[in-house]
């Protein structure tokens, strides 16, 4: 037996969630005031619980190292939000949504979780119409639907191309409401930079003003990290310039098991790099993929007339085009998961038929536009169009928009039972900082749901289910030693940073990491590449310790600083991105071994040897990590290949 | 089709909220125009580091124009010289070759600088706590279906919705009101059934605390519409003024 | 709950409702001035101007008009001041005309001036009508019934002197750009508008400006060229 419990609850799976609520210990109104939840992030999920948390009458501390909770990384997402409420009548189901789910991450996920998340899903959308989130309608007034990849019914709500703003906001919105009744108190432009361990259990953080530059300690009964993914590991990538690992990394150090950290999602749909000083990858959401056609031209010749510069993408013949997706995949289409259709993309384009410089496809709305008209279209997608144009200097309405993936979400994150609870007793993580949900890919509009069911609807039973045996636990002093040695440690790694003094700045080491990852743990591994890439990143770490800049001084707002204290955790990731990759000799969602895959270049899992979770334990600095499994077993679906053709 | 050009900034430096500020100009040369405006700041930072000099510091997030954290005031204008753009989706095709360009942060009394061209917009948040909501908690709420919602109001709301709380209306408005920015949120909650049962509430907390939070008062001149990022109209101040006006009536 | 009087709603509120109030009065003033020019006996403006100083409802008007200016006058330097206060550093560079109309924001200025004119006019005409007296305001006989000659009062000023023509010519020009921003401004700060009738209220304010300063012009126009 692995030192890893799950505490699924017992049942049949769609009971689980019932008797777990059912069971589990609560707090008393009177004894929710004397407990104080710290809660990381401001995003979906840490907004969500904040809130929620609020309400129920917890004493609560939200930190966010941004200047608003608004401007969590959530409020970029654009498709939409899927549930499973079958308005459309078109057979959904919360065990449809259940098995989707499970399917499209590649049999990776825990079954439990997945489906207590489908069948929270319908909560969360009755609950964000409530708080006033102007969702889609149509003419009859009731709530629109879309679809999107991976699924076959419409069960995607949506607000424009902004969902993701319009939920965070009703998330924000409800934390605000909290913040003026007292229940929350927000530290703005303020980052965890330590988590504090009192007898085995997280009682706290240590933090850092990104103001003044002053560490803060903080107590509290439990810590929640809600802190988002790491995938500005790869440098570039669709996340924002602040999105980071370093929570993760401090909670994986004081002992929290990091899972799955190989398992990053690439998304199809991002405009293309167009040179080295890129800082950022704007994603184009999957909804396009809705009514455009994704292609590259048939010939070669027409591929390099394109690159040069020769032909426009309009002067190719229908018959000239090569529209990948509806030829290998015609039940799905352009519909495909996103690593199916991610791959696909790179596949053409080493074959040689890309456009633009070579590393784009084209994504083209003619045939929808001639079939519904461009009121229609502009009416779905114009915000999105305008995004487009505005950064490439082209009409989409006139010619197709190109397209390449790039890195966007990580399924892997620090491990959690069925309470969302790490290893370490007290600290627990939602949303994207978590591994729980989505396996080995998650499918579009289910990042959303996850964040909201994890801030709503499951930390706010689970976490009352530990803290009802601390309601006899005073709150601690922030001077017992345990707060004083954390900050203590924080600060000598910050005057150890500045004390550097070297030649290179924390974004020209950034972007070496980011290169190394994406060539060799990047869309496609392979053994050889991910021994490079683990030995390239131990260079990395050791130049970015000896020779790394950092103008400014300690004291005060110094952003090179909050950089670099973040890069030094993301090569710590891209470590174990590596190892975790090298070590999982199976293809599957998002993880792609190219020792591994069908006579076709489908993903192949092996399931025989890999139906686990990877979840790491750091042994320390200069140690190598070391890799506990939870299997996963599955009593309600059969695992089989994934079959989108 | 790639060009290059090459620009004098004028930058804004201040090393503290109290400290004194001033101008420094500096060079970038060869910096291509399918560029960001972000990417040649960061291409600026860059170069200073490698001089051992101190970046500049700017508040940018997501780089793709929904977040609301960048907030530079260029040549004269929140978000610089396009139309309907954020900061980081202005591009340096908009700016000529050997041009001179002011940088400058939001400048109002109630978004006071932090550093350089970071002003703390916190008093946003303060305005949403005021009043921003609709007094629902998690749970017990009805079917997402209950009311109908036609479609012209939902569509007018998420209009209103997709405010970003960048605050450019402020920085453009000569009086640096804050009236676009709540006006937004009243009429996105006052068009929905879901927000219209506390409307008046939330209309008269809103502009109280809006008013003691030192920001100005609109004098229409529609900078702000002109200048957001999100094309939110002016008509939602009208409606914010009729929301205000019927609540204090009703007194 | 913050004082309605000094909220920024409210101070708007009072610029609106006084501001709408000039407005009506502009408009029968220009209509009784106009006459000025159709009559060149000047019985037509006399009696025009006869009813205007012995109507009893004009009469209880009076006072009100007078109040109605000192409120819209006061609260725009109460509104100017705080609207000044909330941004104590200004932009080294600015392209506010980019975004919105010169007169739009300077509205205080341009009201300012409207003010000079104003008192420059009370002078040329009120004071002399109700206070000091003016020989050329004898009585004349009209239509049977005896009345200052104010037509004589307001012709001799204008054939006589192109300066204070011109003068005049500027203030209905003022007036009117002050106009052109403030009449829809004021349905816009009682919220009597939307997306539809925001460009209208918009358009008919352009048309009413450019009446109301092309009436006010006509006149003294009309005096210096014909005479």
């Amino acid at each position: 037996m692995s030192v890893l419990n799950a505490r699924i609850p017992e049942g049949p799976l769609a009971q689980k969630w019932t008797n777990y609520k059912d069971h589990q210990k609560l707090v008393n109104p009177a004894n929710k005031r004397k407990l104080d939840v710290i809660i990381v992030g401001t995003g979906l999920a840490g907004a969500s619980a904040a809130a929620s948390l609020g309400e129920m009458g917890f004493n609560v501390k939200n930190f966010t190292i941004q200047d608003s909770p608004r401007r969590a990384h959530s409020i970029a997402a654009q498709g939409g939000i899927n549930a499973a409420k079958n308005y459309p009548n078109d057979g959904d189901s919360v065990f449809r949504l259940f098995y989707d789910t499970i399917k499209g991450g590649d049999y990776r996920a825990r079954e439990a979780n997945v489906y207590r998340l489908a069948e929270v899903s319908n909560s969360i959308i009755d609950q964000c119409v409530a708080q006033g989130v102007p969702f889609a309608r149509e003419y009859g007034g009731l709530l629109d639907n879309r679809s999107f990849g991976g699924a076959q019914v419409s069960r995607t709500f949506y607000a424009k191309g902004q969902t993701g703003q319009q939920l965070l906001l009703g998330a924000y919105q409800a934390l605000m409401r909290q913040v003026n009744a007292g229940t929350v108190k927000m530290y703005t432009r303020t980052e965890l930079v330590d988590i504090v361990i009192v007898d085995g259990k997280a009682r706290g953080i240590i933090a850092r003003d990104l103001v003044t530059g002053e560490l803060q300690r903080h107590f509290g009964h439990a810590v929640v990290l809600a802190t988002g993914g790491y995938g500005n590991a790869f440098f570039l990538s669709t996340n924002a310039m602040g999105s980071n690992g370093s929570a993760a990394v401090k909670a994986f150090h004081k002992g929290a098991f990091f899972a799955n950290p190989c398992m990053a999602q690439i998304h199809p749909t991002c405009i293309p790099v167009h040179g080295e000083f890129q800082s950022k990858l704007t994603l184009m959401s999957e909804s396009l993929r809705n009514d455009g056609r994704i292609w590259v031209p048939a010939k070669k010749e027409d591929a390099e007339a394109i690159r040069a510069g020769k032909l426009k993408p309009t002067q190719i013949a229908e018959e000239d085009r090569d529209y990948y997706l509806e030829r290998r995949y015609p039940a799905f289409g352009n519909l495909v998961p996103r690593d199916v259709a991610s791959r696909a993309a790179k596949e053409r384009c080493d074959a040689g038929y890309g456009v633009g410089t070579g590393l784009a496809v084209y994504l083209d709305f003619k045939s929808s536009i001639e079939r519904l008209g461009k009121n229609v279209i502009e009416a779905r997608y114009g915000n999105l169009f305008q995004m487009y144009e505005k950064i490439v200097d082209e009409n989409p309405y006139e010619t197709p928009m190109m397209i390449y993936p790039a890195i966007h979400y990580t399924m892997g994150g620090i491990w959690v039972d069925y309470e969302l609870q790490t290893t370490i007793p007290g600290l627990f993580a939602a949303g994207e900082a978590n591994f729980s949900d989505h396996g080995a890919n998650r499918l579009g509009a289910s990042a959303l749901m996850q964040g909201l069911a994890d801030g709503y609807f499951v930390l706010p039973y689970t976490i009352q289910n530990y803290l009802a045996d601390d309601i006899r636990t005073p709150r601690m002093s922030t001077e017992e030693k345990e707060f004083v040695e954390a900050e203590k440690a924080v600060k000598s790694r910050f005057e150890k940073l500045m004390s550097i003094k070297g030649n290179r700045s924390v974004d020209s080491l950034h972007k070496e990491l980011g290169l190394v990852m994406w060539d060799f743990v990047g869309m496609g591994r392979n053994k050889k590449g991910l021994q490079h890439a683990i030995e390239r990143i131990a260079e990395i770490k050791k130049e970015f310790w000896s020779n790394v800049r950092i103008p400014g001084d300690i004291k005060g707002m110094n952003i090179e600083l909050e950089k670099a204290n973040r890069l030094a955790d993301f090569i710590e990731i891209g470590d174990l991105m590596a190892r975790d990759a090298l070590n999982r000799e199976e293809s599957c969602g998002g993880h792609f071994r190219e020792e591994y895959q069908t006579g076709e270049g489908e993903a192949l899992r092996q399931d025989d040897k890999f139906a686990f979770v990877s979840c790491w334990q750091y042994k320390g600095d200069d140690a190598e990590p070391v890799l506990h499994k939870e299997n996963l077993v599955y009593e309600s679906v059969k695992m089989v290949q994934r079959n989108y053709k | 089709m790639e060009k290059t050009i090459n620009l004098t900034l004028k930058i804004w430096r201040q090393n503290g909220p109290k400290e004194k500020g001033r101008f420094e100009t500096y060079k970038v040369n060869n910096i291509s125009t399918d560029s960001s405006f972000l990417e040649m700041m960061d291409i600026l930072n860059e170069q200073l580091i490698n001089e051992n000099k101190e970046p500049v510091a700017f508040d940018h997030d997501c780089r793709e124009g929904i977040c609301g954290m960048c907030s530079l005031y260029i040549n004269g204008r929140p978000h610089g010289p396009d139309d309907d753009v954020t900061t980081c989706q202005l591009h340096m095709r908009k700016f000529k070759d050997g041009e001179t360009v002011t940088i400058e942060p939001w400048r109002a009394a109630a978004f006071p600088v932090i550093k350089d061209l970071i002003v703390d917009r916190n008093a946003f948040d303060k305005i949403i706590a005021a009043g921003g909501y609709v007094s629902v908690s998690t749970g017990g709420v009805p079917d997402a279906n209950a009311i109908p919602i036609s479609k012209i109001d939902a569509d007018e709301s998420m209009d209103s919705a997709s405010c970003i709380g960048c605050g450019a209306c402020v920085a453009a408005c000569k009086n640096s009101s804050a009236m676009l920015f709540v006006s937004a949120k009243v009429s996105q909650l006052a068009l929905l059934p879901q927000g219209r049962v506390e409307a008046k509430r939330r209309a008269k907390a809103m502009v109280a605390k809006m008013d003691e939070l030192g920001f100005g008062g609109c004098t229409n001149t529609g900078a702000c519409e002109v200048e957001c990022p999100k094309n939110i109209s002016i008509t939602n101040i009208a409606r914010l003024n009729r929301e205000y006006l019927k609540a204090r009536f009703a007194e | 709950m913050s004082n309605f009087l000094t909220a920024s709603i409210g101070r708007k509120f009072i610029m609106s409702i006084s501001g709408l109030f000039l407005m009506m009065f502009i408009c029968v003033h220009l209509g009784i001035n106009l006459l000025l020019i159709f009559d060149d006996s000047g019985n037509l403006f006399n009696q025009g101007a006869h009813f205007m100083a012995t109507n009893p409802l004009i009469k209880v008007m009076e006072p009100l008009l007078g109040l109605g200016f000192i409120i819209h006058i006061i609260w725009s330097f109460l509104l100017s001041y705080q609207n000044y206060k909330a941004r104590p550093v200004g932009y080294a560079q600015s392209n506010a005309s980019y975004s919105s109309t010169w007169a739009s924001r300077n509205m205080l200025i341009l009201g300012a001036l409207v003010l000079v004119f104003l008192v420059l006019h009370i002078m040329n005409f009120f004071w002399k009508i109700k206070v000091s007296g003016d020989p050329l305001l004898e009585h004349v006989l009209v239509n049977g019934e005896h009345m200052e000659n104010t037509y004589a009062l307001v012709s001799d000023l204008f054939i006589n002197s192109a300066v204070y023509g011109i003068i005049y010519i500027l203030g209905g020009i003022l007036l009117g750009l002050h106009l052109g921003h403030g009449f829809w401004s004021s349905f816009q700060t009682l919220g009597l508008a939307n997306k539809v009738w925001l460009a209208r209220l918009q358009f008919v304010g352009k048309i009413f400006a450019v009446m109301v300063a092309l009436g006010f012009s006509i006149i003294p126009l009309y005096f210096l060229i014909k005479f």
